[in-house]
């Protein structure tokens, strides 16, 4: 077996053996299932709750509006002061009272209507009673101009514009939003495995320092050999992880939607997604289930194949260009505190990724933001892999700047692997100092 | 003599810092060399050079004849000074891990350690992790993973530390065995007793350089001044040193009245201890004469010293 097959096989080993690792792997799937489970439970919780609600009806309208539901009960007070009323209301704990007085028309009723309740009332109940009224106006209003409701809605039916590429595709409203969402989750992910996993590497390194091993290895084996394995090593490690979360967290989902009869969609719309997420997923309802085939179609559309070569692609060298770095950074330091200075530069760009993904890639993929960080070595994993949801070639990123952008990528790897070995080998074999970027510099220069 | 290891004129620089300036050594086969200098001399730096960890600006090394190459690293074994192993690992499984490092096969170098773990008694160490054994327990795990694959030389750096010394003789038995069965053993340290009971060969470094080498006996018989130490009972320790005051230079001197012993410390022009024995003989009765030969803590600091008042 060569060296370097060794140094990786032993720091897999030693990563998946490591007890907060196992524990990390297999506790993340149901802690990230039992969360979502939660926010859905609690949210289907909130609404069953029957809320009772006291009706002061002084008006001659609004006889039918108030009726009893699943959700709502309402009490009818009669014959009784606002302030009786609303001493009831409490003394009996009722949710809340709306309160109708006595007014020459029903628009007068409706503007000197109020709700009282003890606390500020959820959104949910207002907009219900909101409703009512509403409806209620409307019915009133379309009465004075003489229209029939039949009419009413005909003339209310909603209307899309057709849309279509250049090319004569059908396009629909919305497959944006959800391009976004497959390429922020690719970028996402990228940008998580590097700061976690890039971490462990570093990690690794200090721990080789500290326990003083590293010279006796260092005389065996080559350093350069020592930090690839470690940073390919950590990485098995961490495939692994994944792995086992997405296949073990989608099982996990499955059985507790089954166990706690929690409608998946429901997730959706239950703010069970990150805030950034959900205004792209706040796709109209009624259009997904029309339009249900051409978005199956669309998403067909997007090239998969070609988008999880890519992924590959810039997954592995952008996450060895950033581990040796991590790699590098443990070699200067002596322990995990003195990594802080070196640390922020690093993750600055891959925050600068996702933020430029978020607020401008998705809006214009091919503008002159999304291009310049997506040439960009440092960003260029994430924001590329964000754009090409929208194809390949017309209408998406053009081939130039695909093929540019791997070959600046591969050159900025090759440069900063040298950088980082040099710093490496130097570095670990230098005790009790912690470096200024003056130093590291300097040892560039050692041969 | 064929020597095992040369170096030739090596010269390291880090930045503006010379740490090794033109140094040359000759290293002997089937020998215990030792390398000595006060800390920060540059000892490490030319281990380091002949681990091939870092490589010289300038100047040569030869190992058993050919220029040094990254295939003599299988047949280099070195303890390193700043030395540990990974905490959280088995013992067993670190020392195989280590062994196949340096190109031994898995089923070999378990054969090799089932025999040293109870040549040394520490057989059922194997499963233990090595946060659970003491600094001296792991250090002899240490010591194992160095010689384990038999190289020809060796390099200890200071590998006495942290044992306590019974376990520290029972490294020294072993290291005088391995040279026994032929490997060349390279032993750096600021320590001079254990130089005195094991090298044969040694060089001195100080400030980068080299200013001492060659064998351990000749440099000793260099550097002796003919410095006798004479013991003599008599009664009339006066009237003796009065006659000697004349003929020979005595550095020191004390009497015992009770025992009626007189101690003496002579410096003589030459080796020629033949006049003086005679004129001793015929006054006194001699109980004592042995030449002072300095040792090599004596040496190492005489050196120094003469060193630093050059540069002066």
């Amino acid at each position: 077996m060569s060296k370097l097959t060794l140094i990786i096989k032993r720091e897999y080993i030693a990563k998946v053996r490591n007890k907060s690792f196992v524990v990390m792997t297999f506790l993340s799937p149901f802690l990230m299932v039992g969360m979502v489970l939660l926010i859905a439970y609690l949210t289907q919780l909130n609404d069953n709750e029957k809320k009772v609600i006291g009706v002061l009806n002084e008006s001659g309208y609004f006889a039918n509006e108030f009726v009893t539901s699943d959700a709502t009960s309402y009490i009818n007070f009669k014959d009784i002061s606002l302030a009786a009323a609303k001493d009831s209301t409490v003394s009996l704990g009722f949710y809340g009272l709306i309160y109708l007085p006595n007014e020459s028309n029903l628009e007068q009723v409706a503007q000197r209507a109020f709700f009282y309740s003890k606390d500020a009332p959820s959104a949910t109940v207002l907009d219900k009673l909101e409703n009512s009224i509403t409806s209620r106006l409307r019915q009133e209003r379309l009465r004075e101009l003489g229209l029939s409701p039949k009419e009413y809605a005909e003339m209310d039916r909603s209307y899309n514009l057709n849309i279509e590429t250049f090319d004569g595709l059908q396009n629909i409203k919305g497959i944006n939003e959800i391009k976004a969402i497959i390429g922020g989750a690719f970028g996402y992910l990228i940008m998580m495995f590097i700061i976690i996993y890039g971490g462990f590497v570093m990690r690794s390194v200090i721990e080789e320092k500290t326990s003083r091993i590293i010279e006796v290895i260092i005389s065996s084996v080559k350093p350069f050999h020592l930090m690839m394995g470690k940073i390919i090593g950590t990485s098995l490690a961490g495939i692994t992880q994944f792995a086992i979360w997405i296949v073990s967290g989608a099982i996990l989902l499955f059985i507790g939607l089954a166990i706690f009869d929690i409608d998946p969609a429901s997730l959706t719309k239950g703010g069970g997604m990150a805030p950034g997420m959900a205004s792209g997923a706040n796709v109209d309802v009624d259009a997904l289930t029309q339009n249900i085939q051409l978005y199956a179609q669309e998403i067909f559309e997007i090239p998969i194949i070609a988008m999880l070569v890519f992924f590959i692609i810039y997954f592995v060298l952008g996450y060895l260009i950033y581990s040796s770095i991590y790699a590098a950074i443990g070699a200067a330091v002596d322990n995990e505190t003195d990594t802080q200075q070196f640390i922020f530069p690093v993750i600055l760009p891959l925050m600068l990724a996702i933020y430029v993904g978020f607020f401008s890639v998705f809006s214009n993929p091919n503008g002159p933001i999304a291009v310049a960080f997506s040439l960009f070595p440092l960003t260029s994993p994430i924001v590329m892999l964000m754009r090409l949801p929208w194809g390949i070639g017309e209408g998406g990123v053009p081939m130039w700047q695909l093929i540019t952008s791997i070959l600046i990528l591969i050159g900025t790897f090759i440069g900063i692997v040298w950088v980082a070995a040099k710093i490496y080998r130097v570095g670990i074999l230098m005790y009790g100092k912690k470096p200024s970027y003056k130093e590291l510099y300097k040892w560039l220069k050692y041969s | 003599m064929s020597h095992i290891l040369v170096a030739n004129e090596v010269t390291k620089q880090f930045g503006s810092h010379t740490a090794l300036k033109n140094v040359s050594l000759e290293i002997p086969k089937n020998s215990i060399y030792g390398l000595l200098g006060p800390n920060g001399a540059g000892k490490t730096t030319l281990i380091r050079i002949i681990n091939q960890i870092t490589y010289p600006d300038q100047g040569s090394v030869y190992f058993d004849g050919e220029l040094l190459k990254p295939e003599h690293i299988s047949q280099i074994g070195y303890l390193p000074e700043e030395r540990g192993l990974y905490k959280s690992m088995k013992v067993g499984e670190q020392a195989l891990y280590l062994a196949q490092l340096k190109g031994l096969s898995k089923a070999e170098a378990k054969k090799r350690l089932k025999y040293w773990f109870e040549r040394l008694e520490i057989g059922d160490w194997w499963n233990k992790k090595i946060q659970e054994l003491s600094k001296g327990m792991a250090q002899k795990i240490q010591f194992v993973v160095t010689v384990l694959h038999e190289p020809k030389l060796l390099i200890f750096d200071e590998p006495f530390s942290g044992f306590d010394p019974i376990n520290a003789n029972i490294i020294k038995e072993q290291i005088l065995s391995l040279k026994e069965n032929g490997t060349s053993i390279i032993f750096s340290t600021h320590r001079m007793e254990s130089v005195e009971e094991l090298c044969e060969y040694i060089a001195l470094i100080h400030k980068s350089e080299k200013i001492l080498d060659g064998k351990l006996s000749d440099i000793k018989k260099a550097y002796k001044n003919n410095i006798f130490k004479i013991g003599l009972e008599t009664d009339n320790q006066q009237s003796i040193l009065n006659e000697m005051e004349g003929k020979f230079l005595i550095l020191s001197q004390e009497y015992d009245s009770k025992e009626k012993q007189l101690n003496l410390s002579v410096q003589l022009p030459s080796n020629e201890s033949g006049e003086i024995l005679s004129f001793l003989g015929s006054r006194a009765n001699v109980n004592g004469f042995i030449e002072t030969i300095p040792s090599a803590n004596d040496i190492f600091i005489q050196t120094i010293q003469n060193k630093n008042i050059d540069n002066e």
